[in-house]
């Protein structure tokens, strides 16, 4: 073997990675550095936020903050990390070398930084001041974003189109990986939950997000091509707009917690020391959640005007989607129950995530009944729905796979401490940041507007503690990463590192070697 | 080396499948989905858009015992210079019964531009009994510079009216259209 198979020399192992635990690292820390860039910006929202009336910034500036924050987090901090997990951890799962499709694997993951270079430039020349970044909302309605939009848009629509193709890219090598790479033995329903999941956001990825990128591109030609497809004047009708980005956007949301169930599933049975309590069903009702997804899209649009009938389906079919939820909710309060728990820091994310999803999931389920949702439609009330399942639900899963993972991708313990410490930070600073903003969001706070009536001061003060409290917790990882992965402190760990853990990924070495099984492991 | 080879020929196959339902869905969000709300709207009257051919008043029975009243609302985009506003905001009609109203309209530069009047019924369900039998709508507008005149709408409502019905709202939205009135069908879409 020799040099051949060994990694590259300095920049070029990364440049031409092709090693799936070389490319998961660098989705991995690309994400975590999106993660902090987006909440850099989240920080100066809740700056200006603090008081009432306007203080740091512009009104236009604080826009281009919500969305770009948006953006960033979605599509360059969420999904990336969840791309990174899957490839260090979907072949050492299935005990497979390596990923199916290694070069399209270091394209789809180089695309990326170009991808969000575009976006930060339009941030930066708002910030001298030479142009206007995308200052629409993540969600970039038309025709806020077409007729309105400023010149950068183009630069936002040509971002969001390579996003779309490195997901694409990602989604098909995951797909080919799990469908060929197989060991002998590992049967379909033998698979690790996180390899079911995976397979099943990787299929909504490659049908959602050509949607997505025929919204950008209706998009482009509106703006610069003369066609009508959002424009009123030429025929066309804005509310299209929304069905299409939405017929995208929910199954997106799926996207971004699919693989997060995996995540939990792995861990909580970890550390009960029991099997996953009904695997059957978890397997089912991912997959009819990921169904659903596609029926449920114009429940973010029940204020446009929707038929009595069309109401009434979007809303049954949505709280249909808590039955399958709420099966997996309820098998992972039955693995843990009577177990013999211990709280290592995976397991004190996993079960925040239990609970903090949960709580997501119901004001989900308040936002899904139409008549109430004339209320709470664009209050924070929205905001705070989908930050608990985003942040506390779909981050926190994240941060508890590399805490579980860590060790075996290292060699090394992390500083058990500081990460007991990050939990605690984050977790108290979680709630306080995101609960005061339901009642603010039934009093009736609009989002997205920099400035809000007095009567919401106090709260939106206790709001931004939170905010900066929370985002101050997560240079805790930060450091804890910095300290095991490149000061190369920490206890040598076994290749079994939790006594509980069960599957492949724990029969290798840690660290695990470059190739991950160069023969194949037999499952029974 | 063999089953090296076959793995790669079945990832090719695979490949190939999964690349076809990315272009399937790609031309789904371009090429189908904006037709199928066209015609979605179309047939039920969703978003509001009324027929943009002239109806027949022929077989139009008046029901005299039954009043709906329809309110007008005239708008302009930003870009658009013109003064527009209807002449009658509000009136009571009998379902079947013909009625005219009138829009002004004024160009205040002194620049020849044409404009485009796009309608919108609400509520959504009484878009198609709104019947116009002629509207200014239905083609484009020119007024030279400083010029102002009256535009006429001739409509009726179709005695088949939804019952909760009693008031329809008919909104103009009015365009600057000078630039692509050349190449352009805007008026006949």
């Amino acid at each position: 073997m020799g040099e051949h198979h060994g990694p590259m020399k300095g920049i070029k192992r990364w440049l031409f990675a092709t090693n799936h635990k070389d490319i998961g690292a660098m989705y991995l820390w690309f994400s975590f550095i999106m993660f902090l860039t987006g909440g850099f910006m989240a920080m100066i929202i809740r700056a200006e936020l603090m008081y009432p009336g306007l203080q740091l910034v512009d009104p236009n500036f604080f826009n281009q903050m919500t969305t770009t924050h948006g953006l960033i987090m979605v599509f360059g901090a969420v999904m990336p990390a969840f791309v990174g997990l899957a490839n260090y951890m979907v072949p050492m799962m299935i005990g497979a070398p390596d990923m199916a499709l290694p070069r399209l694997n270091n394209w789809s993951f180089w695309i990326l930084p170009f991808a969000f270079s575009l976006l930060i430039i339009a941030i930066i020349q708002s910030f001298l001041g030479i142009a206007d970044a995308p200052n629409f909302g993540w969600t970039f309605y038309a025709p806020l974003s077409t007729k309105y939009g400023p010149a950068s848009t183009d630069f936002f629509i040509f971002s969001v189109h390579m996003m779309g193709i490195s997901s694409i890219m990602g989604a098909v090598n995951v797909i080919v990986t799990i469908f060929n790479l197989r060991a002998p033995g590992m049967t379909l329903m033998k698979m690790p939950l996180f390899v079911w999941t995976w397979l099943i956001t990787a299929f909504l990825l490659i049908a959602v997000m050509p949607v997505l990128a025929g919204a950008v591109t209706m998009m482009l030609t509106d703006r610069h091509f003369g066609t009508s497809f959002f424009d009123a004047a030429g025929g066309g009708d804005p509310v299209l707009f929304q069905h299409v980005f939405w017929f995208f956007g929910h199954p997106e949301v799926y996207i971004m917690i699919l693989p997060a169930f995996g995540i939990v599933s792995a861990i909580i049975p970890t550390f009960a020391r029991k099997p996953l309590f009904g695997y059957a069903s978890m397997v089912y009702a991912t997959a009819s959640i990921a169904f659903l997804s596609f029926l449920v899209w114009a429940h973010h649009m029940f204020t446009v005007g929707l038929p009595l009938a069309g109401n009434l389906f979007y809303m049954y079919m949505t709280m249909l989607i808590a039955v399958p939820t709420g099966v997996k909710v309820f098998n992972w309060v039955a693995t843990m129950w009577k177990g013999s728990m211990t709280f290592e820091v995976p397991m004190l994310f996993s079960i925040a995530f239990v609970v903090l999803f949960t709580i997501g999931g119901f004001s989900g389920l308040m936002l899904a009944i139409t008549p109430v949702d004339q209320q709470y439609h664009d209050t924070y009330f929205v905001v705070a729905h989908f930050h608990y399942v985003l942040v506390s639900g779909a981050v926190f899963s994240i941060v508890a796979g590399v805490y579980y993972w860590l060790p075996k991708w290292t060699g090394r313990m992390y500083n058990v401490g500081l990460a007991k410490l990050h939990f605690w930070a984050s977790l108290i600073f979680v709630n306080l940041l995101f609960f005061p903003m339901h009642f603010v969001g039934l009093a009736g706070m609009p989002r997205r507007y920099s400035d809000y009536s007095l009567q919401f001061a106090d709260f939106n003060w206790w709001i931004s503690i939170g905010g900066f409290g929370f985002g101050l917790s997560q240079l805790i990882l930060l450091w804890i990463l910095i300290d095991v992965c490149f000061r190369k402190k920490g206890e040598s760990v076994s290749d079994q590192v939790w006594d509980g853990a069960e599957g492949l990924e724990w029969t290798l070495p840690s660290p695990a070697p470059y190739h991950s099984f160069t023969t194949p492991p037999v499952v029974k | 080396m063999t089953e090296q080879h076959s793995v790669q020929q079945a990832n090719r196959k695979l490949i190939k499948k999964l690349s076809l339902i990315v272009v399937g869905m790609f031309i789904f969000a371009v090429g189908v989905l904006p037709p199928m709300y066209d015609a979605i709207c179309d047939i039920t009257g969703l978003n509001g858009k009324t027929d943009n051919e002239a109806a027949s008043a022929e077989d139009a029975v008046v029901v005299e015992d039954r009043m709906v009243t329809i309110q007008f609302l005239a708008n302009t985009d930003p870009a658009m210079p013109w003064d527009f506003k209807p002449n009658t905001f509000s009136v009571k009609v009998h379902p079947g019964q013909i009625q005219k109203v009138d829009f002004h309209v004024r160009n205040p530069t002194t620049q020849l531009i044409v404009g485009q009047a796009i309608p919108s019924v609400s509520p959504a369900q009484a878009t198609p009994y709104f019947k116009k039998t002629e509207c200014f709508c239905f083609q484009s507008q020119e007024l030279n510079g400083g010029e102002e005149m009256d535009m006429p709408l001739i409509f009726y409502v179709d005695p088949e009216l939804p019952k909760s019905v009693r008031t329809i709202t008919l909104s103009y939205q009015l365009y600057d259209i000078t630039k692509s009135t050349d190449t352009d069908s805007l008026a006949a879409k």
